[in-house]
C-alpha cells in the first residue's frame, strides 16, 4: 500500500521538478540580460571607439579645440562638444535647482494633502511628454519669447533648450528630493516646532540640512539626465560645435552631434561613423560619473537615517 | 482606603502651603477626527512644581500633555474644546485665536526618544533662540552655557561644543534636549516619558535634573512608571480612558487613593 | 477646584507676551510668503504643460484632418501626412511590447521571487539600476553597432523594436518588482501549504495580484518608447518614407508574414523632428499637428497608468 502511494506521487514530483527548474532557468536568463545589455553597451562603444582612436590620438581628442569631422580637414577635439553639453546642462541646472528645490520643499512640508495629491500627477505627466515635443516648444515658443527680452538672440541658442530641459527635469529632481525630505524623521520636525519654530524655519533649518545629501543626489541625477538629453538641444541649439561659455550662442552637444551624423549617410566603418561612438563613450562616462556621485551621496544619506 | 503603596520612596518634593496656579484646565475635550481622546478634563497646574500624568497606555496622558504646546495642530483633523488658561496673563492657549507658535515659545517640550538635531551641540541648544531671531554671539554664548549648566551637561561638553549632538550617548542626548528646552527660558517644560528610552543610570540623572529644575520652572511630566512619578512629582494626575480620574498631591494620591481604579492601577491590577 | 482661584490674582500681562506676539507675527509672514512662492514654483510645471499644449494646438490644429492621417510625407507641406509614421510607430511598438515586456517582467519576477542573496543577484540589480541611468541615445549606439551591423538586422523595424525593448526594460523591471513585493507573504504561504511549487504559487497567485501594478509600469514604459526619438535616429531610421511595410496578415497562405520586421520605417516623433528641422511655418504646422498626436497618445497612456496606480493604492486593503 505505501509503495502504491509513492508510485502515484513520485513521477509527478519528478515531472514538476524539471518544469520548475526550466522556469527558473528561463527567468534567470531574462534577469541576466540586464548584465548582458550593459556589457554589450561597453563592448560596442569601446570596440568602435578603439577604431577611432587608432586614427585620432587621444591627446588630440582631449585637447584640440575644434570638432570638424565632416570638413575636408577634419579635426576631432571633443572640447567644443563637451563644452556645449555642460553649458546646456548648466543652464538647465540653474533653472532646475531653485525650481526643483522649491517644489520639493513646498510639496513635502507646506502643501495641504489635497494640493499635493492633485499636483503630483500633473508633474508626472510633465515627465511623460516626449522630448521631441519639448524641442519644438524650445525652438518655436521659448526662443521667440526670449527674443523679446534679448533682441540679438539667434534663432538657435543654448539658453532656450537649457531652460526647457531645466523645466523638464524639475518633476524628477523635485520628486527625488521630496523623497529625501520625507525620509527625515518626524521627531526632528516635532523638536523644531516645540522650540517655537515656524514651518519655514523648520523646513529650512532642520528638514533641508538633514536631507542635504539626498537632495544633492537628486540634483546630480538631474545633471546626468540633462547631459544625456538629446532632442531638445538637437532641435533648438543649432548643431554647430562651438567652444563657448555664452549660452546665447548656438552650440552642439555630444548628443546633438550623434544625431547630426546619424541623419547623414556615413558609411559603416568610416571615421565619421566611429566618431559618434567615441563621443558616446565620453557621454556614457560622464553620466556614469554623475551616477556614482549620486550613489555615494545617497549612501551617506541612508547612513544618517 | 488605606495606603496601597508603601514601598515607593517619595522625593523630598513638598507641597507648599499656598501654591500659585500656573495653569488651569477647564472642560477640556480633544478630538482626533471623530474620536474623543480627552473628556471634560478639569485640573490645575501649580507653578514651580512637578506635576505627573500617569495612567495606562492609551489613557490620554500624552494627548493632554501635547495640548499644552499645541503639538496636535500639526496633525490634520484634530480639535480642541474648552480651555487651558495660562497665568499670569490668563490666556486660553488652546483657543484658535492664539497662535500655536506663541504657545510653544512659552512652553517647551522634551520628547520620549532623545531627538537632537543633526547639528553641533551648541547649535542644538541655540536653536530656539536662533529661530526667535537672536543673533548676538555673546547673548547666545551666555544662554547656551546657562542652559547646558541647567541640564547638568556643561562640564561634559564644554570643550566640544562644535561636535554633533547626535554623537553623544543616549542619556547625554536627552540632557541636550533638556538644555534645548531650557535655553529659551520657558514658563513650563513638558516631559513626554523622557526616560523610557534610557538605561537606569541615565534615568536617575534625568530624574535628579527634573527635581532640581522644579525650583525655577513649572514641569509637567508624563510617565508610565509609577515609581518615577512618586520620586519626582509633587502632584499627580491619574487618567483613564481619556478622563481625569483623580488628581492631588502625589503623597496623598499614592497613599490614600480615593477611587477604586486609581488603587487598582497603583497596585498593578491593570495598566 | 474653585477654592483655589482666590490665590491667583490676574496680574498684568507678562511683559514678554507682547514681544512674543510681535515676534510670531513677523516670522509667520515669511511662512505665507514661502507658501505662495512654493505654490507658484510648483505651478510652473503645470503652466508649462498647458503652454506647451496650447502652443501645439494653436500651431497645428488646422492640419488635423483625416487626410493628414492617411497621407504619406510630401515635399509640399499642405499635402504631407503621418500615415507611414503612425503605422511605423504601431509596428515598432508591437516588437517592443512582444520582446520587452516578457523579458522585463520575467527579470522582475526572478529578482523578487527566486533570486538568492548572492553576488550574482547584486550584480544584476546594479546593472538594472545603471541601465535606467544610461542616456537613451547610448541605446541607439548599442543598437547601431549590435543589431544593425553585427547581427545584420539593418535599419529595420526589428532593430528599432529591440532597441526600445531594451530601453524600457529597467522601468518595467522596477514596476514588476514593486508590484510583486506588494503581494502579502501569507498568499504565497497559503499556496505552498496546499502543495504548490514555487512557479505554481507565482503563476496562479502572485502574478494575478500584481498584474495592475505591472501594467502600470508597462504602460509608462511603452509611452516613453512611443515618444523616444534619439535612439531611432541613431540606428538610421529614415525620415522620408512614402510606402508602408508589408502587411503582417494576408489573405493568401500562409496568412501571416514577418517580412515587415525587415522593412525600413519612420515613427511619429521622427516625422515631427523632420518637420521641425525644416525652415518654414508650413512644415512647422505639420510638426505641431504631429506633436498633438504624440502628446495626446503619450499623455493618455501616462494618465491611464497614473489613474491605475491611484486606484490600486486605494483598493489594496490587506
Amino acid at each position: 500500500m505505501p509503495s502504491a502511494q509513492r508510485s502515484l506521487i513520485r513521477p509527478r514530483i519528478h515531472h514538476r521538478d524539471i518544469k520548475e527548474r526550466l522556469v527558473e532557468a528561463f527567468l534567470f536568463i531574462c534577469a541576466t540580460s540586464a548584465v548582458a545589455v550593459t556589457t554589450a553597451i561597453v563592448v560596442v562603444l569601446v570596440y568602435e571607439s578603439a577604431g577611432f582612436f587608432e586614427r585620432v590620438s587621444i591627446v588630440d581628442f582631449l585637447t584640440d579645440t575644434m570638432w570638424t569631422p565632416l570638413f575636408a580637414e577634419a579635426r576631432y577635439g571633443i572640447l567644443p562638444l563637451l563644452c556645449g553639453t555642460l553649458l546646456a546642462a548648466g543652464v538647465a541646472l540653474l533653472v532646475a535647482v531653485p525650481l526643483g528645490l522649491m517644489v520639493a520643499l513646498y510639496l513635502s512640508e507646506f502643501a495641504p494633502v489635497k494640493v499635493r495629491e492633485s499636483v503630483k500627477p500633473f508633474l508626472e505627466l510633465l515627465e511623460g511628454v516626449p522630448t521631441v515635443v519639448y524641442g519644438y516648444f524650445a525652438l518655436l515658443f521659448v526662443t521667440p519669447l526670449l527674443q523679446n527680452v534679448i533682441p540679438d538672440l539667434p534663432g538657435f541658442n543654448v539658453l532656450s533648450p537649457g531652460i526647457v530641459i531645466g523645466i523638464m527635469i524639475v518633476p524628477y529632481v523635485g520628486s527625488v528630493s521630496e523623497d529625501a525630505m520625507r525620509a527625515v524623521p518626524n521627531a526632528l520636525r516635532e523638536a523644531s516646532y516645540a522650540c517655537g519654530a515656524t514651518r519655514l524655519q523648520t523646513t529650512l533649518r532642520v528638514v533641508m540640512p538633514a536631507a542635504a545629501s539626498g537632495i544633492a543626489a537628486a540634483f546630480v541625477l538631474g545633471i546626468a539626465r540633462a547631459t544625456g538629453e538629446t532632442m531638445v538641444v538637437a532641435i533648438a541649439a543649432g548643431q554647430q560645435p562651438n567652444l563657448t561659455l555664452d549660452p546665447t550662442e548656438p552650440a552642439a552637444t555630444i548628443t546633438a552631434y550623434i544625431v547630426q551624423v546619424a541623419l547623414g549617410d556615413l558609411p559603416h566603418g568610416s571615421i565619421g561613423y566611429q566618431s559618434i561612438f567615441a563621443a558616446g563613450l565620453v557621454l556614457l562616462l560622464i553620466t556614469l560619473l554623475f551616477n556614482i556621485l549620486a550613489h555615494l551621496l545617497r549612501m551617506r544619506f541612508r547612513e544618517a537615517y | 482606603m488605606s495606603a496601597v503603596v508603601t514601598a515607593v520612596p517619595f522625593a523630598t518634593q513638598s507641597v507648599s502651603a499656598d501654591p500659585k496656579v500656573k495653569s488651569r484646565i477647564r472642560g477640556l475635550n480633544f478630538y482626533y477626527g471623530n474620536l474623543q481622546a480627552l473628556k471634560n478634563i478639569d485640573m490645575v497646574v501649580y507653578e514651580h512644581a512637578v506635576t505627573a500624568l500617569i495612567g495606562p497606555s492609551g489613557c490620554g496622558k500624552s494627548t493632554l500633555l501635547r495640548c499644552f504646546n499645541r503639538m496636535h495642530d500639526l496633525t490634520p483633523h484634530t480639535r480642541y474644546e474648552g480651555e487651558i488658561r495660562l497665568y499670569p496673563d490668563d490666556v486660553n492657549i488652546v483657543s484658535s485665536d492664539i497662535d500655536p507658535i506663541e504657545v510653544r515659545m512659552r512652553i517647551s517640550m522634551v520628547f520620549q526618544k532623545p531627538n537632537p538635531f543633526p547639528k553641533s551641540i551648541y547649535e542644538n541648544v541655540a536653536y530656539g533662540l536662533r529661530v526667535r531671531g537672536v543673533k548676538a554671539r555673546s547673548e547666545l554664548d551666555g544662554r547656551v552655557e546657562a542652559a547646558l549648566r541647567g541640564a547638568a551637561l556643561w562640564e561634559e561638553v564644554k570643550d566640544r561644543l562644535e561636535e554633533p549632538g547626535t554623537a553623544l550617548s543616549g542619556g547625554q542626548q536627552q540632557r541636550l534636549c533638556i538644555a534645548r528646552a531650557l535655553a529659551t527660558d520657558p514658563e513650563i517644560v513638558l516631559f513626554d516619558e523622557p526616560t523610557s528610552a534610557l538605561d537606569p543610570i541615565a534615568t536617575a540623572s534625568i530624574e535628579d535634573l527634573i527635581i532640581s529644575m522644579a525650583g525655577s520652572v513649572t514641569i509637567l511630566i508624563v510617565t508610565h512608571n509609577m515609581q518615577q512619578a512618586a520620586r519626582v512629582s509633587s502632584y499627580t494626575a491619574f487618567m483613564y480612558l481619556g478622563e481625569l480620574v483623580e488628581y492631588g498631591p502625589t503623597t496623598e494620591l499614592f497613599t490614600r487613593p480615593r477611587h477604586q481604579r486609581t488603587s487598582d492601577y497603583l497596585t498593578g491590577r491593570f495598566g | 477646584m474653585a477654592s483655589i482661584s482666590p490665590s491667583i490674582a490676574v496680574e498684568a500681562a507678562v511683559p514678554g507676551v507682547a514681544e512674543i506676539r510681535a515676534n510670531v507675527v513677523r516670522r509667520r509672514r515669511w511662512d505665507i510668503v514661502f507658501a505662495v512662492v512654493g505654490f507658484l514654483a510648483t505651478s510652473v510645471g503645470v503652466v508649462t504643460l498647458l503652454a506647451l499644449f496650447v502652443d501645439l494646438v494653436m500651431d497645428g490644429y488646422h492640419r488635423l484632418t483625416p487626410d493628414f492621417f492617411l497621407s504619406f510625407p510630401s515635399r509640399r507641406a499642405a499635402e504631407a501626412g503621418i500615415l507611414s509614421a503612425w503605422v511605423g510607430t504601431c509596428l515598432v511598438m508591437m516588437v517592443t511590447a512582444a520582446i520587452g515586456v516578457p523579458l522585463a517582467v520575467s527579470a522582475g519576477i526572478y529578482l523578487e521571487e527566486y533570486a538568492p542573496r548572492n553576488w550574482v543577484t547584486t550584480l544584476i540589480e546594479i546593472n538594472v539600476s545603471n541601465l535606467a541611468a544610461v542616456p537613451s541615445i547610448v541605446y541607439g549606439l548599442l543598437a547601431l553597432g549590435l543589431f544593425v551591423y553585427a547581427l545584420g538586422f539593418g535599419q529595420s523595424i526589428l532593430s528599432a523594436g529591440l532597441t526600445l525593448a531594451l530601453m524600457i526594460m529597467p522601468v518595467v523591471v522596477v514596476a514588476t518588482r514593486e508590484a510583486v513585493r506588494a503581494v502579502p507573504h501569507t498568499i504565497r504561504e497559503a499556496a505552498y501549504a496546499v502543495g504548490a511549487t514555487r512557479w505554481q504559487a507565482t503563476r496562479d497567485h502572485v502574478l494575478p495580484y500584481s498584474i495592475p501594478g505591472i501594467a502600470t509600469g508597462v504602460i509608462i514604459g511603452l509611452a516613453r518608447a512611443i515618444g523616444e526619438t534619439a535612439p531611432l535616429i541613431t540606428i538610421g531610421a529614415l525620415t522620408f518614407i512614402a510606402y508602408l511595410p508589408d502587411p503582417p496578415i494576408s489573405t493568401k497562405p500562409p496568412f501571416v508574414s514577418f517580412d515587415w520586421l525587415w522593412s525600413g520605417f519612420t515613427v511619429l516623433p521622427i516625422q515631427m523632428f523632420n518637420w521641425v528641422s525644416r525652415p518654414g511655418t508650413a512644415f512647422h504646422a505639420n510638426a505641431a499637428a504631429a506633436g498633438i498626436v504624440i502628446v495626446v497618445l503619450t499623455l493618455a497612456m501616462n494618465g491611464f497608468a497614473i489613474y491605475l496606480r491611484y486606484r490600486l493604492r486605494k483598493r489594496i486593503t490587506w
